[in-house]
């Protein structure tokens, strides 16, 4: 865009980075195994990012599209449930 | 309403008048936090708000970053927002000038200028913000105190102006201007108000409407955004000059972006900024009454900087002076010295810049200083006179 065309001040409406996709940013990604899970919303707490969703009944899964993976909820994660997985 | 019946006289210091004046222009949020000599601002709005005579919201915050901070936030809002800093404060300031000036809020600060530390001092010169002059923002140099009461309605007006739309910083040399009491014409306030308006902004931020402001830039995008706020300031240069204009049809005064003495006729003519300015013109007439031929020109509106008025100023003389306020170490000579040669060489003129340093820390220069100075540059420049530290301890 032109300077004419874009919008003074860098304004913009808000909730863009909904659509702002980082999954290329991983190095590994967070796997979460079910069976060590006890769903105690910790990765949904400390993740920097919106990309833990919690679902009704409180199961978490990762919102890959959000996900940078920077492996904060494999550290914290009491279980041991969250694996950090190389990606392919 | 005639102009007799806007006035009340009263006797104000540099930091009151501008309290005074922030009082009177409905302002919504001031956030600062107090700096020598930049305090009895600071001290005057919250006793203001003490008395119930304020309205805004004052919010004491626990530094000059945060003060910027909120009132960035206050500002995207919609909201008119002043805030009050000086030297080490400016300086701490520094990364959110860019984000007011960015995000183009037209916020409005007095700097009581301060030199920054080591050695720690708290007396004038211009170096805080001449350390932050490239960051975006409208920059005013006030030679009396009438004069910063006066600016500081302006500002408002002007950085709120959707033609510009970016904010402004009044500077006044701390104690010459900050603590020395003047006499000063009060204007009533509904006239003031009258002037100002509301702060219209084409975007705020509002909970049902959500809105990011300065948002992430790439390299695709970011030097358009500079290019918009570089546009803004040409166009600065006209709403000044509008400004000032309808400020004079309610208060019957105005300054000019330069203040110009006998700059038709002088051989000699010496270009400066902020108190020193009446100062010099003192120091010219005492000269001319005798016989010699030397002008000055003040530069009130330093950012933008008004080129071709300037320009048109500088044609006549043989000579320049420069005098500059701080010091850019390592460099030729002092931002408006380089300023002003940058102009001459621009517009194909070449005559002697005689380049002079001045008043650092707050050192004094009086009225036979300027007659010196005048003198040094009479027979043409002295090997070594091209950069002069004047008055430094030799």
């Amino acid at each position: 865009l032109s300077w004419k065309e874009l919008e003074e001040g860098a304004v913009v409406k808000g909730g863009t980075s909904v659509s702002y996709i980082v999954s290329g940013w991983r190095v590994n990604r967070p796997v979460i195994n079910e069976a060590k899970c006890t769903n105690c919303l910790i990765c949904w707490i400390y993740c920097p990012e919106p990309a833990i969703v919690r679902h009704e009944g409180g199961k978490v899964t990762i919102d890959y599209d959000h996900c940078k993976g920077c492996g904060i909820c494999e550290a914290e994660c009491p279980p041991k449930a969250i694996a950090m997985v190389k990606e392919q | 309403m005639t102009l007799a019946q806007t006035v009340r006289v009263a006797a104000l210091q540099g930091d009151e008048a501008v309290a005074e004046a922030v009082r009177q222009c409905d302002v919504d949020v001031v956030a600062a936090y107090p700096i020598t000599p930049q305090t009895i601002i600071v001290e005057k709005l919250a006793e203001f708000v003490a008395d119930g005579r304020f309205a805004g919201e004052f919010v004491p915050v626990e530094s000059e970053h945060s003060a910027l901070s909120a009132c960035v936030g206050a500002s995207a809002t919609g909201a008119r927002v002043f805030t009050a800093t000086s030297s080490q404060g400016l300086a701490y300031m520094h990364e959110m000038l860019y984000n007011a000036s960015g995000m183009r809020l037209p916020i409005v600060m007095a700097v009581a200028n301060r030199a920054l530390s080591a050695p720690l001092v708290l007396n004038a010169d211009h170096s805080d913000m001449m350390g932050s002059r490239d960051c975006g923002w409208i920059q005013v140099y006030a030679e009396n105190v009438e004069e910063i009461y006066d600016r500081t309605i302006q500002m408002f007006k002007l950085s709120e102006d959707p033609r510009v739309m970016l904010p402004s910083a009044l500077n006044f040399e701390g104690f010459i201007l900050s603590h020395d009491k003047e006499r000063v014409r009060l204007l009533e306030e509904a006239p003031i108000r009258n002037f100002l308006g509301r702060p219209r902004p084409k975007y705020r931020l509002d909970p049902d409407a959500p809105m990011t402001f300065g948002a992430i830039a790439t390299p695709d995008s970011y030097y358009e955004f500079r290019m918009q706020q570089a546009e803004a300031m040409k166009a600065t240069l006209g709403v000044f000059e509008e400004v000032e204009r309808d400020f004079e049809k309610f208060s019957g005064r105005r300054y000019g972006a330069v203040d110009a003495y006998n700059t038709d006729r002088a051989d000699r003519l010496m270009v400066i900024n902020g108190s020193a300015g009446g100062t010099m013109r003192a120091a010219a007439r005492a000269l001319n009454a005798a016989g010699e031929n030397v002008g000055v020109l003040a530069i009130k509106l330093y950012r933008p900087f008004p080129v071709d008025e300037v320009l048109s100023h500088l044609s006549r003389c043989k000579t320049v002076i420069t005098m500059d306020r701080s010091i850019s170490l390592g460099a030729q000579s002092g931002p408006i010295s380089e300023d002003i040669k940058s102009a001459l060489l621009g517009a194909g003129e070449n005559k002697p810049v005689m380049s002079v340093t001045y008043g650092i820390g707050g050192r004094d220069l009086l009225i036979d200083d300027g007659k010196k100075i005048f003198g040094m540059a009479k027979d043409g420049l002295q090997d070594g006179a091209g950069n002069m530290m004047y008055g430094v301890k030799g």
